[in-house]
Formats: C-alpha cells, sequence, structure tokens
C-alpha cells in the first residue's frame, strides 16, 4: 500500500512538473493541478496509512487514523481550487490581450513566431522587454 | 522626556506645514516656526544643567536583545550642534518665507525641511549607534528630498540623485564600521563606546573599523575623494543650500569624528587618514573655488574646503586641534549660513549669480553688501572678525606639526590653503559688490524685504562680537563643548586676538597680502588652471554609474530573460538537487513501520492512475481531453481518500474536482483547443528528465515519511475534540475551533481569489481584449441542442434535493463528515447546474443575490464569532457549545462555531459563483446569441402547435 501511495505521489508530481514546463499556459495551469495533487497526497499520506480508521470520535472505534494532515489538506484543496481558477482567468485574460498564450515573454515571439524554443539554458536570448 | 520631546517635535511639526499651506503662506511659516522654535526652547532649557556639568540622559528599551534602545543623552558636545541645527533652522525658515516664490510648494518644502531637522538632531543626541545610524540614513533621504526640491530642473534631479547616491553608500560603509566598533567595544551605546578606547585601538578590527566609518564621516561631509556631490547640491533652492551646507548636514560628519574621537583619535592610522585627507582637501577646494563664477559654486567649495580644515584639526590627534575645531564650526556655521543668505538675495534681486555679469552692487544694495563684506571677510581670516581667530589657532597647530618626519610641509600646505581661502573671500566681495556699476543686471537690483536680510543680519551679530571679544562671548561655549569632546581635562589655552607677534602671525600676514595679490591677478592664474589638465568628478562619478548600470543590466538580460519557462526549470532542478545532497550527506536506516496489505481493486486503481499520468503527458496537445484526465485523477484521489480512512477529504476533493473541471472548460471556451508541438527532442529530453527525478525524489520522500512512526500533536485533538470542540467528527473541529484562525484565514484567501477572478474579468470588456473578444469566431461547433431538455427538466428537479443534502452536509458537519467547506460546495454546484442547463440569463433573473455580497458578509460572518469571543472576554474565536433537546429531533449540540462555519459555507458559495458569473459574462459579451428561453424546445408550444 505505502509502495502504491508513494509510487503514485511520484507520478503524478512527474507528470505536474513535466507539464509545467510547457510552452503554452493552458498545460502549465493542468500541471499546476497535478502538482496540487500530488501535494495533497504528499501532505495527508504523513499522517500515515490507516484503513478503516476514520477521525471521528465514537464508543466502536479502536484507533483513529491521524486528523490534522486531513483537516491541512482540506483547506489545501480549497484553496488549490482558488488558486486554480485565478490562474486560469490570468491565462484567459493573457491571451484576450495579447492573442497569444505562449508562457515565455521575450523577442522570441515577435522574431521567430516560435515562442519558447529559443529560451535554452546556456543560451543568452535577447531581451524585447 | 523633554530629549526625546526636542528629537520628536520636528518629525511631529513635518505634518503641520502640509495642513497649515491652506491657511497661507504666512501662517504654514509661522506654524513651522513654532516648532522649530519650540524645540530650542526646549533644548535651551537643558542649557544651564549642561553648563553646569551634567549630561542628561534618557533612555527607553526598543529591541535589548539586539543591543538597539532608544537612549538620547546631552552634554556639550551636542548642545551645541542642536543649538546650531534649531538655531540657523529657525532663521532658514524666516528666510525661506520670503525666499520662495508663489509658484513653489511651501508646503512640501517646509514638511522636508522639518524632516530633515528632526533627522540632524536626532544624529547629535542619540546615545545609542544604532539609533544613531537610523538617523543618519533619515538625513541622506530628506536632504535627497531638499535638494531634489525644484523638481522640474534637471539639474535639482541630478544634484539629488548624487548626493544620496554618495551620501547613502557613505552609510552604509558607516554602518559596517559602526556594527565592527559595537562588537569591539561590547555595547552599541557611546557613553560605553568612548571609555573603552585604548581597547578598540589595540583591537585588530580597529583598522577596518577606523576606515569604514571615515568613509561614512568623508562622504557625508565631502572630503576628498568624496567632494564633488556638494557643488552639484548647490541646484537647491538657497535656503536649503545655506542650511544644509553651512550648519547641519555635512556637518554631521564632522561631529561624528567629534563624537568618537576619544575612542578612535590618536593613533598613526588616525592621523595620516583624517589629517592628510583634510589638508589635502582644505588646498584643493579653496583652489577650485578661486575660479567658480557662480557664487553658490564658489561657496560651496569654500565649504568644503572650511570643512577640510576642521577635518584637519580633528585628525591632528591633539587636545588642542579639538578646541580649535569646535571653535571653528561655530564661526564657520554663523559666516556661511550668512555667506550663502546674501547669495541667496543677490539671486533673488539681481536675477543672476554669475559673478561674470556682477560687480558695484554696493552702492544699489548697501544692506547686503554691508553683510556679505562682513561675512565674507570673516571667512577670509582678517582680523577682529572670529574668522580670524579660528585660522590663527589653525595655522599655530599646522606649524607644529610633522609629516612623515618633515616639519615644513604641513606648515606650508596650510599657509598656501590660508592664501587661496583669502582670495577667494575677497573675490566673493570684491567682484559682486565693488568695481563700476554696470547697466546689464538682469532686472533692478535693490536691498530686499526685511525678512529676507534679518537672518543673515542676526548670523552676523555673532561674527563681529566673537572676533571683538572672543573669550567674554565664545569662551564658555567652547570649553563646555570641548570637555565634552575630549571626555578629559581641556588643553592650556586662551581665546584672544593678539598673541604676540610669531611665526602664525607671519604667516597668515603673508596670507592676507598674498590673496589680494593673487585676485589682483586672477585672469592669469585662471590660464594656469586651464593649463593643467583637470579630472571632471562628475564625469568620472556618472561613468561609474553607467558602466554599473550597464552590467547589471546585462546580468538581469542573461539571468532573467523573460523565459518563464527557463526559471520553473532552474527552480525546480534546484530544489531537486539540494534534496539529492541533504539525502546522500546523511546516513539512513531503512523504515521500521510495517507495511499496510494492498488489496486487488486498490492496485487496479493505481494502474488506473499510473496510466493517467502517463497518457496526461504523452497527449496533453489535446486540451479537452486532457482535462478528462484531470478528472480521472480527481476521482481516484478522492477514491483514495475514502479508503484511506479520511471522508471529509474525499467529499472535498470530488465537490472540488466537479467545479474545477467546470471552471476550466469555461476558460477553455476561449482558448485554443489545441497546443502546438513545438518543443524538440533535446528540450523534451531535458524537460522528462527534471520531471523523472523529482517525481522520484518526492516519491521516494513519503516513501521514506510513511514507513517510519511518529508522534505528533494529534492525540491532543482527539482527547479534546469532543469534551473541548463540542464534536465528534475531529476533522471538523479542528477547522473551524482548534485551528480556527487558520481556516479564517483561509477563507480570506479564496474571497481574494475571487476578486482577483472578477478584477481580471472585467478589465477583458474594455480594451484590446474586448475587441478580440467581440470578433471572435467560436472554433468549434455548436450543439443543435443547447438546453437539452432532459438536463434542464432533471436539474430543476433535483435542485431543492441538491440543496437539502447541503443543508445536511453542513448541519452534521461538526459530528459527522461534512462540514462547510463541503455543503458550500456541493450548494454552489447545485446552483451551477441551473446556470448550465437553463442557460445564464434565464438564471440570472431568478438568482436575486449578489455573490459579491455573499463572499463579503461569508467572511464577515467568520470575522465576527470570533470577535463574539471578545464580549465574553475571551481570545479571539475562542468556542463555545451547549447541549439542547428539542421535541422531535432529540438532543441537538449546538456550538458556536457552527455560525463560524455558516462564514465558511457562504465564502465558498460566494466564491465559486463570482468566477462562474464572470466566466459567463465574457461569453454574453461575445454578441453570441443567448437563449432568453429556459428549453430551446418549449414543450408548452409543441403541445399548441399539435392541436
Amino acid at each position: 500500500m505505502e509502495i502504491l501511495v508513494a509510487s503514485g505521489v511520484g507520478a503524478m508530481t512527474a507528470a505536474g512538473v513535466y507539464l509545467v514546463l510547457r510552452a503554452r499556459s493552458f498545460p502549465v495551469i493542468v500541471g499546476l493541478a497535478m502538482l496540487s495533487y500530488a501535494v495533497n497526497v504528499f501532505l495527508f499520506a504523513t499522517g500515515r496509512i490507516a484503513i478503516n480508521l476514520p477521525p471521528v470520535i465514537s464508543k466502536d472505534a479502536v484507533a483513529y487514523s491521524d486528523p490534522l494532515p486531513q483537516a491541512l489538506v482540506l483547506t489545501a484543496i480549497v484553496i488549490a481550487f482558488g488558486m486554480t481558477a485565478v490562474v486560469v482567468v490570468l491565462a484567459l485574460r493573457a491571451y484576450l490581450e495579447s492573442g497569444d498564450d505562449a508562457v515565455d515573454i521575450g523577442a522570441d515571439d515577435t522574431e521567430s513566431g516560435q515562442p519558447g524554443e529559443s529560451d535554452g539554458l546556456g543560451e543568452s536570448a535577447g531581451t524585447g522587454r | 522626556m523633554s530629549l526625546a520631546l526636542i528629537v520628536l517635535l520636528p518629525f511631529l511639526g513635518a505634518l503641520l506645514p502640509g495642513l497649515m499651506i491652506r491657511a497661507g503662506r504666512n501662517a504654514c511659516a509661522v506654524a513651522t516656526g513654532s516648532v522649530t522654535l519650540l524645540a530650542l526652547i526646549l533644548l535651551l532649557a537643558e542649557a544651564p544643567a549642561v553648563f553646569a556639568g551634567e549630561v542628561i540622559q534618557a533612555r527607553w528599551e526598543w529591541l535589548p536583545q539586539l543591543g538597539l534602545n532608544v537612549t538620547f543623552f546631552l552634554d556639550g558636545l551636542g548642545l551645541l550642534f542642536a543649538t546650531l541645527i534649531l538655531g540657523i533652522g529657525l532663521l532658514i525658515i524666516i528666510y525661506a518665507r520670503f525666499y520662495l516664490s508663489r509658484r513653489d510648494p511651501m508646503g512640501q518644502f517646509y514638511s522636508y525641511l522639518l524632516l530633515f531637522q528632526g533627522a540632524m538632531v536626532g544624529i547629535v543626541l542619540s546615545d545609542n549607534i544604532l539609533l544613531l545610524l537610523i538617523f543618519w540614513e533619515l538625513t541622506s533621504l530628506s536632504s535627497f528630498l531638499l535638494i531634489g526640491y525644484w523638481k522640474h530642473l534637471p539639474e535639482g534631479r541630478q544634484g539629488a540623485r548624487m548626493a544620496l547616491a554618495v551620501t547613502g553608500s557613505g552609510g552604509l560603509a558607516m554602518i559596517a564600521g559602526m556594527l565592527i566598533l559595537g562588537q569591539i567595544a561590547g555595547s552599541y551605546d557611546l557613553s560605553v563606546i568612548l571609555q573603552h578606547g585604548a581597547e578598540i585601538q589595540a583591537s585588530p578590527w580597529y583598522a577596518p573599523a577606523l576606515l569604514l566609518i571615515l568613509v561614512g564621516c568623508f562622504t557625508k561631509s565631502a572630503q576628498f575623494p568624496f567632494h564633488f556631490w556638494l557643488p552639484h547640491a548647490m541646484a537647491a533652492p538657497t535656503p536649503v543650500s545655506a542650511y544644509l551646507h553651512s550648519a547641519t548636514m555635512v556637518k554631521a560628519g564632522l561631529f561624528l569624528l567629534a563624537r568618537l574621537w576619544p575612542a578612535l583619535a590618536g593613533t598613526e592610522w588616525w592621523f595620516y587618514l583624517v589629517a592628510t585627507t583634510g589638508l589635502f582637501t582644505m588646498v584643493m577646494a579653496a583652489w577650485i573655488a578661486l575660479f567658480k563664477d557662480d557664487l553658490k559654486g564658489l561657496l560651496a567649495f569654500s565649504t568644503v574646503s572650511h570643512l577640510a580644515l576642521v577635518t584637519f584639526l580633528f585628525g591632528l590627534g591633539t587636545p588642542m586641534g579639538v578646541v580649535a575645531g569646535l571653535f571653528h564650526i561655530i564661526n564657520h556655521a554663523c559666516f556661511k549660513a550668512a555667506l550663502f543668505m546674501t547669495a541667496g538675495i543677490v539671486d533673488h534681486e539681481v536675477g543672476t549669480r554669475d559673478v561674470k555679469r556682477l560687480g558695484g552692487l554696493m552702492a544699489l544694495m548697501p544692506i547686503t553688501g554691508t553683510l556679505a563684506s562682513l561675512a565674507a571677510l570673516s571667512m577670509a581670516g582678517v582680523p577682529l572678525l572670529n574668522g580670524f581667530l579660528t585660522k590663527e589657532m589653525m595655522l599655530h597647530e599646522a606649524l607644529r606639526t610633522e609629516w612623515l618626519g618633515n616639519p615644513w610641509i604641513i606648515g606650508l600646505a596650510a599657509g598656501v590653503g590660508a592664501l587661496f581661502s583669502v582670495a577667494y573671500s575677497l573675490r566673493y566681495v570684491v567682484h559682486v559688490f565693488f568695481g563700476p556699476k554696470r547697466d546689464d543686471y538682469p532686472s533692478k537690483p535693490h536691498d530686499p524685504p526685511f525678512g529676507l536680510y534679518l537672518p543673515p543680519l542676526i548670523l552676523v551679530i555673532p561674527v563681529v562680537l566673537i572676533g571683538l571679544f572672543p573669550e567674554a562671548v565664545a569662551g564658555q561655549v567652547v570649553a563646555v563643548t570641548a570637555q565634552a569632546a575630549l571626555k578629559g581635562p581641556l588643553p592650556d589655552y586662551y581665546l584672544a586676538i593678539w598673541h604676540g607677534f610669531n611665526l602664525t602671525l607671519v604667516v597668515s600676514l603673508v596670507a592676507l597680502a598674498g590673496g589680494a595679490l593673487l585676485l589682483w591677478r586672477h585672469a592669469a592664474a585662471n590660464r594656469l588652471r586651464l593649463a593643467v589638465p583637470r579630472p571632471e568628478a562628475k564625469r568620472i562619478f556618472e561613468a561609474l554609474v553607467r558602466t554599473l548600470v550597464s552590467i547589471s543590466n546585462r546580468a538581469t538580460d542573461v539571468l532573467h530573460n523573460g523565459s518563464l519557462r527557463r526559471y520553473m526549470a532552474v527552480l525546480i532542478a534546484t530544489s531537486t538537487i539540494a534534496g539529492a545532497i541533504a539525502f546522500w550527506g546523511a546516513t539512513h536506516g531503512p523504515g521500521a513501520r510495517p507495511l499496510t496489505h494492498a488489496s486487488p481493486v486498490v492496485i487496479l486503481a493505481w494502474a488506473v492512475l499510473i496510466g493517467a499520468c502517463v497518457t496526461i503527458v504523452l497527449a496533453h496537445h489535446n486540451r479537452l481531453l486532457t482535462l478528462v484526465i484531470v478528472g480521472v485523477v480527481g476521482v481516484l484521489v478522492s477514491l483514495g481518500f475514502v479508503y484511506m480512512s479520511a471522508p471529509d477529504l474525499a467529499l472535498t476533493q470530488i465537490s472540488v474536482e466537479v467545479v474545477t473541471v467546470i471552471l476550466l472548460l469555461l476558460a477553455l471556451n476561449f482558448l485554443p483547443k489545441e497546443s502546438p508541438r513545438e518543443s524538440g527532442a533535446p528540450r523534451r529530453a531535458r524537460d522528462g528528465l527534471i520531471a523523472g527525478l523529482s517525481g522520484l525524489g518526492v516519491g521516494a520522500l513519503i516513501f521514506a515519511v510513511m514507513t517510519r512512526d511518529v508522534s505528533s500533536i494529534s492525540a491532543f485533538h482527539l482527547e479534546n475534540s469532543k469534551p473541548g470542540g463540542g464534536g465528534t467528527n475531529v476533522v471538523n473541529v479542528i477547522l473551524v475551533d482548534f485551528r480556527g484562525f487558520d481556516t479564517y484565514g483561509e477563507i480570506i484567501v479564496l474571497a481574494i481569489a475571487a476578486l482577483a477572478i472578477f478584477a481580471l474579468l472585467d478589465g477583458a470588456l474594455r480594451g484590446p481584449a474586448a475587441r478580440r473578444l467581440q470578433s471572435w469566431i467560436p472554433d468549434q461547433e455548436r450543439a443543435r441542442d443547447r438546453h437539452p431538455m432532459m438536463l434542464v427538466v432533471a436539474t430543476r428537479v433535483m435542485l431543492p434535493l441538491s440543496l437539502l443534502v447541503g443543508v445536511y452536509i453542513f448541519l452534521r458537519g461538526h459530528n459527522e463528515p461534512g462540514g462547510g467547506f463541503i455543503a458550500g460546495l456541493v450548494v454552489a454546484i447545485a446552483l451551477l447546474m441551473q446556470y448550465m442547463a437553463s442557460g445564464y440569463g434565464w438564471a440570472e433573473r431568478r438568482m436575486k443575490l449578489d455573490y459579491h455580497f455573499v463572499t463579503g458578509v461569508g467572511v464577515l460572518f467568520a470575522g465576527f464569532t470570533g470577535v463574539g469571543a471578545w464580549v465574553a472576554s475571551r481570545p479571539f474565536l475562542t468556542s463555545d457549545f451547549e447541549y439542547f433537546t428539542l421535541p422531535i429531533l432529540g438532543e441537538l449540540g449546538l456550538a458556536t462555531t457552527l455560525i463560524f462555519d455558516v462564514g465558511v459555507f457562504l465564502t465558498v458559495v460566494g466564491s465559486v459563483l463570482v468566477a462562474l458569473a464572470n466566466l459567463s459574462r465574457l461569453a454574453r459579451s461575445t454578441e453570441e446569441p443567448v437563449s432568453e428561453a429556459p428549453m430551446d424546445v418549449n414543450p408548452a408550444a409543441l403541445d399548441q402547435e399539435a392541436r
């Protein structure tokens, strides 16, 4: 079970990071959403895995799962939603203003029409600011 | 107490001019003046005690852990400087009232002036050197405002910038020096530091500390090689120049030299650094002053020269040097402030301050001419005026000091400096006021109104009186001041005009004669000056600044090139590498916690999750498909939460999932539906590597966490949930009770997010975005049946049910899984469904609520619950609960946290619907036909047709 959760978190992180590194705003937003899942499950799992032990006080319960990470994650989920909503609207506004949804800014948008491709590490890109 | 008040008064008073200017310029000046006058009276009330040898102290703890305390003390040295600052400040306020024209914003001027005054008084009265540094920086900032007061003049702005750059960076060096000094002495209090002089001078850190502090002092007091900012600061209005450059700002450096004299002076380092710099600057600045055609430029360089004279005297390291230096500070403040004021009068009344265009003004402006001549002759060191006395003392000291074993070089240099000084002082008199009357003055010269010549008149009185009766007028002041500065016995001296016929007098007379001769041959001397190359300090400074700017521009261009992807890649790669380094830098054992068994269903769900992750990476160019996969992952995560004993999380996750996907879909409506393939294979490989490694790291980390046991504070929450919070659902109790303050913060964040969305989308309805929207053509085929009857009917039937579910989830939240967050999301989804099924226009007419209002009310609700605890004199957000027995429902526990949860509920509903409503507004602005009818097909109409 632990292996499955850990590898699941790892897979979601990897997918999220890969998408965050894309050149257009929409995949980046989706990547952020994936990263939020990964982070939420990560935080949740710091309470260790417990099955059939919900943190609701009752006379029959033998033990409880850790309620604290759950409370933290609950608000984190809602906040992550708020963040995703703001970011997607930000991306939408940027697209409507400029007609382009490239993530990178620089001279490259105007010169080659290939935004983001000439920003490799170590290359010094020109500035269009 | 009154000490702190003296410092605070100008700061508090700085608010007055801005208000009083509405009542007129006179009222403004009077208000400003009375603030300064009051501070001066408070100060002078302490004077008798100080003259009796007392040191008055005031102390408040501020940050005792850092050694930073608000401590003030007043001794002779502080008294002298504070009197100069406040006294001359008062005269400047009078003078400025008549000097500034109606176009100048006078309220602003007086506010800046008082700020500056407060900062200066703070410097001279601070006991704690950290506090002193704060005031020191404040003088740099407020003098920037004053020098750049005439914002419309480029010289004013450049001069202000240069002054700030030079004195500000000097201040930084000073901070470092002071910190070292405090470390050596073991205290940041001056009274302690000054008693540890021997210890400080023996420390290996003495030289760096001294060097850094001197950089601070020399930049402030415009000593070579930092002298160049002062002449450029002359672009300021004349009252500013008179104040900053005669009595205050530039004297701050000298004050500090005097203040720290017992701790730092007397070493070879001190002598060669301070005395040499002073001597060199004195001669050089005097030479330059001689050829300045601008009256204020001439005075600026003469100021540099005279400051250097005092620096030289302090640098000698002898008690007699300190006495002479302090005496000269008094004399110089009087005659130089008067000179600046007369220069301002000439500028004001004649219309120019170019020496080449002046001359013969004595007959036209006799009062100004007399005052200026007296002050200038004092500066030249003519007997019977106060400048003569200190020049004699300086020459006397210089003539008996050796420099690197050479007995005459210092005396010679000092004599030459005195000679130049005579020449430029006489030039100020002869070339401006004497000679033939001209007929080409820019305006008709005449003596100014009384208010304008009163201040210089007041200043010239001590120039003459001290010159005639030095011991009677200034003797006691100098003695008390010198004693405070020396922290030891006074040397044997007597202030007098006649010390007998000696070498000093000979040098003095030679300087007077030579100066007159030099002025007579001024044109020839000027040709000589033009023949030798002169480095232009301003140009060097500007080249330096340009170089720095271009270097930082280049660095910014390389580092910050606008590629957000690159920043992101660097950030993630760096944190991954940092994690790896930390991992391999320590030893680890395997986890001891036994693994949990996984059932086949779980393995299946895991396989789907991994498959979804792989698919989303491979197929991310298809945005719609990406969204579907995000939904799948969200559902799997909620299932995971259910399975792993977190019912609240599962409920939250699944409802958030719905809302998120709907919002993303609405946004995607306007965005391209495909991402172009534009990353090359190397780039994809690089990103894949970063992604893979970070995923591996995060996965390994959480595995390591899960396989180890932990003891946390959760036991407390489990134990106290029911007895303390009145609820059995521990997660909800934590949210609304134990950690209620966090939750309060979080709903505020949510509300802010809603407002940000509103602001972003509202702005999109104007400007280029709106034009783009209006010409927007849907890139996908529209459904023929946009509001399907089945969906419309189903959602309407379900609405009351789903609202009821929301209320149920809300009410049971405290004891069973549920609560405000989840109920809010459920209700929001129920309402969202109405909008989606029946169309925004239809639904909006039936929803009378303003969602911004709902959001705000939610936050207020939660806030007021918290404040309610104050009424019961408990801390913010303390909860209380009571059990009620109701006829049918049975026992019901009600806690105040329920009201808090209502706030959470309302905020969530409001925020989600604000986001939706604004996205819909966007859609409606695209001139798409919006269905006003609830359904595209009206069954009733069909029925009628059939009949």
